[in-house]
């Protein structure tokens, strides 16, 4: 691919990107009152962060089942101790633990 | 000495996101390189993007010529759920956190950061600043090694390493559903919504940036029609 191409797409791409977030969030200056609107605020990251987890990360790995597992365990951990980095590395670890016992049956 | 405290403490919560975005830009970068590009290429597209599922679409479209349309198109959909979290994030920004630091700290809503910044009481530069900083420099050094390394790790490792952002994703989402039964609620309809989107004849079909963004503002939108939050939401 030319460079001239990569560049147009790049522009589009990132340029689309950027003005989406910075756009909103420069404009909206006040303190939104509507409590239909500041309800859909407050679902919405929760609703985005479900639809894209679910069922995606099932088919992340190798196995579903391992992904099962590890989502299983993120779940609980995540309900006890909430640090999101400790609930990232055991989630990698039972991936990685239950697909080397999957190996071995 | 409070700016510099707040700047650290983002600093500090922004390693989970950033060793998260290692592996899903590690995967990137090799996806890049089997499509053609350089590895320049592939760091230069993180570097002024900054979005796993946006710059996935984008170097598919990228590999043929002159689809400029398509590409802005596929871009709106997917990412068009940043106008919403960007619009949730102005409300917590407090007082100082204006004018310019918006238009360049903006730059930075992902999902993960913005899932971060949103628990936070109020949101000021520094700490947004500081949160940035090694999720944007785990998101560019990974699609570096993946570029560059290739297929290095053995197929186990990297297995497991996909399943790190969405644990993250889990551990944002779990501790707050249990506490919440409206958000549990919510939760769970854009989760049945979003299996019938994957599932379901003719629904599956539709690109999954746009799936995710209709699931999400449709649970959402249940969510405020029934459980509408009160003040000091």
């Amino acid at each position: 691919m030319d460079n001239i191409q990569f560049l147009i797409y790049l522009l589009i791409m990132a340029g689309s990107t950027y003005l989406i977030r910075a756009v909103p969030f420069a404009a909206v200056k006040k303190k939104i009152n509507n409590t239909f609107i500041r309800s859909f605020l407050y679902y919405i990251p929760y609703t985005v962060l479900t639809a894209m987890t679910f069922p995606a990360a099932l088919y992340a790995t190798n196995s579903m089942i391992s992904a099962a597992i590890g989502l299983a365990v993120a779940i609980g951990i995540a309900i006890w101790k909430k640090d999101l980095t400790i609930v990232a590395v055991a989630a990698c670890v039972t991936v990685f633990v239950s697909e080397y016992v999957i190996g071995l049956l | 000495m409070k700016i510099k405290n707040s700047f650290l403490r983002g600093l500090k919560s922004g390693i989970p996101i950033g060793l998260g975005y290692l592996s899903v830009s590690f995967t990137f970068g090799i996806m890049a390189i089997s499509l053609g590009f350089e590895w320049w290429q592939a760091v230069l597209i993180s570097m002024t993007t900054v979005t796993s599922a946006g710059q996935l679409s984008g170097i598919t479209i990228m590999v043929n010529p002159g689809q400029y349309i398509e590409m802005l198109i596929s871009q709106l959909t997917i990412n068009i759920r940043y106008s919403f979290m960007a619009v949730s994030l102005s409300q917590k920004a407090d007082s100082k956190f204006k004018g310019i630091f918006r238009w360049l700290l903006g730059f930075f809503i992902t999902d993960e950061i913005f899932a971060v910044a949103i628990n936070e009481e109020n949101v000021t530069r520094s700490f947004f600043s500081g949160l940035a900083v090694i999720p944007y420099l785990g998101w560019t050094l990974g699609t570096l090694a993946g570029a560059l390394l290739g297929n290095i790790l053995p197929d186990s490792v990297m297995s497991a390493l996909c399943i790190a952002i969405y644990g993250m994703f889990v551990a944002i989402i779990a501790p707050k559903a249990t506490k919440e039964k409206p958000l549990l609620a919510v939760v769970a309809v854009a989760l049945v919504l979003s299996c019938m989107f994957y599932y379901l004849p003719v629904l599956k079909d539709i690109s999954s940036g746009i799936s995710v963004s209709v699931c999400a503002v449709a649970a959402a939108i249940v969510g405020a029609l029934i459980f509408p939050k009160k003040e000091e939401a």
